[in-house]
């Protein structure tokens, strides 16, 4: 019998922190509705496609192939980012450069972000600062698979 | 003739009002569990730009359902798969039928009752409705041929039939106290005051009949801290080989159940459509005023309190939902049998004891 009575109040203490909660925000989202309040909002929510959070300046998001003054591709084809790719997902081709000072360029460059894991080793590997991930790009869904593909075109 | 008219007019304005409310209770129960969970809710629905905090998510999930497969598994029982939401949708629809919206009005020189049906056995017809729709789940988990689902199905009636004794007996003092089974009358017995300062509603003359009688309610409804027969959250019930309308269905039956259940307690326990200090010719004050009122503002007022009522208990079955884990199905048993039985039954004696001392 008591230890009915302490669970029955234990129900009504739950009920009471929802209940609680339901009218303090509703609270404020009426507040916020008739224009008062605005630094206090009734949810944590963040309405992502048109409010977006400021992503860390570290954050890896999709890659960018960095470029030299005259706007060719700085990498010169060493593969060490292939190499170290943990999800092997990039692809390079090395082609001679006509630059007598650059030893070899890229021909074909190509990471496939369906298997990319972000995890960023391909920007610390490489030696000529050619592959950074510093675009921000978060929201990569597309309608085709081939959209995922990063290509030299793909350049900054 | 003009009674045919008045009476189909009843019957259309009735089932509208359920069907409109129940259809709007799936964007309340969306909203108010968003905002008890610091949350938003469905708000991306728009027409013409228009989004009015998601108003228009039902329509849109009516859309997304009716494109949708209308699946009946193999070996299935085609024509039995078909008709279980249609057997569950339509025995919660009739119930409507008996619940008194306001009191008797005088148009064009005829009386005319708000309420579809005043039966004299009308809880009696309400029990009897809410019993069959078990029905609809045990059609539905038998003739999906998914055992899971026949599981649920099984789960689903033996916890209905546990709850529907409680749910009678709880509502046996009622009727011992107020001598009728016509919800009409019991409506009007809840007017006036009690003591001079209480409202001569239900819950204060059966506050233990309350109790019982909500619990199983919630029961009856099968919602979240008893959603045995469903759990669509971890264990598989009577509706996982539907999908679509069919299922939709489904889910607008359990609507349907919470906005019966919130007008059976307003209308038992709460008073119905009566507001304590308002007769049919105007306000009187409790220490002794008189405030007139036309007649028509008192109906106005008087069918208002009812939609504030089952507003209200509608609002508390979305809060107990929202707040209360699933319990456990022996847990489930042992409420029923071991707890709202005897605590309805006791209710009943108690009841008794004292109306015959008092009497």
């Amino acid at each position: 019998m008591k230890n009915a009575l302490a669970l029955f109040g234990a129900l009504v203490k739950g009920i009471l922190i929802t209940a609680r909660h339901f009218f303090t925000n509703l609270w404020f989202h009426f507040l916020r509705l008739i224009g008062l309040r605005r630094y206090r909002p009734g949810a944590v929510t963040i309405q992502y496609p048109e409010v977006v959070r400021p992503l860390p300046t570290r954050y890896r998001a999709a890659h960018r192939l960095m470029t030299r003054p005259d706007g060719k591709p700085r990498c010169v084809a060493c593969l060490l980012c292939a190499t170290v790719c943990p999800s092997e997902c990039i692809i390079v081709e090395a082609a001679e450069d006509p630059d007598p000072e650059i030893q070899k360029t890229a021909a074909r460059f190509e990471i496939d972000l369906t298997r990319c894991c972000f995890c960023g080793f391909c920007v610390e590997a490489c030696p000529e600062d050619a592959i950074r991930m510093d675009t921000g790009k978060i929201d990569l869904a597309c309608q085709r698979r081939e959209q995922l593909t990063l290509t030299l075109r793909d350049r900054s | 003739m003009s009674e045919t008219l008045v009476l189909l007019i009843k019957i259309v304005v009735a089932l509208g009002w359920f069907l409109v409310l129940a259809l709007f209770l799936t964007w309340v129960e969306r909203k108010q569990s968003a905002v008890m969970q610091d949350r938003i809710g469905a708000n991306r629905a728009k027409i013409f730009g228009l989004r009015l905090f998601g108003l228009f998510q039902p329509f849109a999930d009516a859309i997304k359902m009716m494109f949708k497969e209308d699946f009946v598994p193999a070996f299935g029982d085609k024509a039995l798969h078909t008709m279980a939401p249609f057997v569950s949708f339509f025995f919660v629809a009739v119930t409507v039928a008996v619940i008194p919206f306001g009191p008797t009005v005088r148009i064009g020189g005829g009386d005319v009752a708000l309420q579809v049906y005043d039966g004299s056995a009308g809880l009696l017809y309400l029990l009897a409705m809410l019993s069959l729709g078990v029905y609809g789940i045990l059609l539905s988990g038998w003739s999906s041929r998914n055992r899971w689902g026949l599981i649920g199905g099984m789960r689903g009636a033996a916890q209905l039939v546990s709850y529907e004794i409680a749910l009678g007996l709880s509502l046996i003092g009622l009727i011992m106290l107020y001598p009728s089974l016509r919800l009409s009358d019991i409506v009007s017995a809840q007017g006036g005051l009690l003591w001079g300062i209480l409202p001569r509603w239900g819950v204060f003359l059966q506050p233990l009949g309350f109790v019982v009688f909500f619990v199983a309610a919630i029961a009856e409804t099968k919602r979240v801290p008893f959603d045995l027969p469903e759990g669509e959250s971890e264990i598989i019930g009577f509706c996982a080989e539907y999908g679509g309308l069919k299922w939709g269905l489904f889910m607008l039956t359990d609507f349907m159940e919470i906005i019966v259940v919130a007008a059976v307690a307003a209308t038992l326990f709460f008073g119905g459509w009566q507001v304590p200090g308002l007769a049919s010719d105007g306000v009187h004050w409790p220490w002794g005023g008189h405030w007139p009122m036309a007649s028509w503002v008192v109906v106005l007022l008087q069918v208002l309190a009812f939609q504030v009522k089952v507003a209200f208990f509608c609002w508390l079955q979305i809060l107990i939902r929202w707040t209360y884990p699933r319990i456990r199905y022996d847990q489930l048993m042992d409420l029923g049998w071991k707890g709202l039985i005897p605590l309805g039954v006791l209710n009943i004696l108690a009841t008794g004891l004292v109306a015959s001392l008092i009497r």
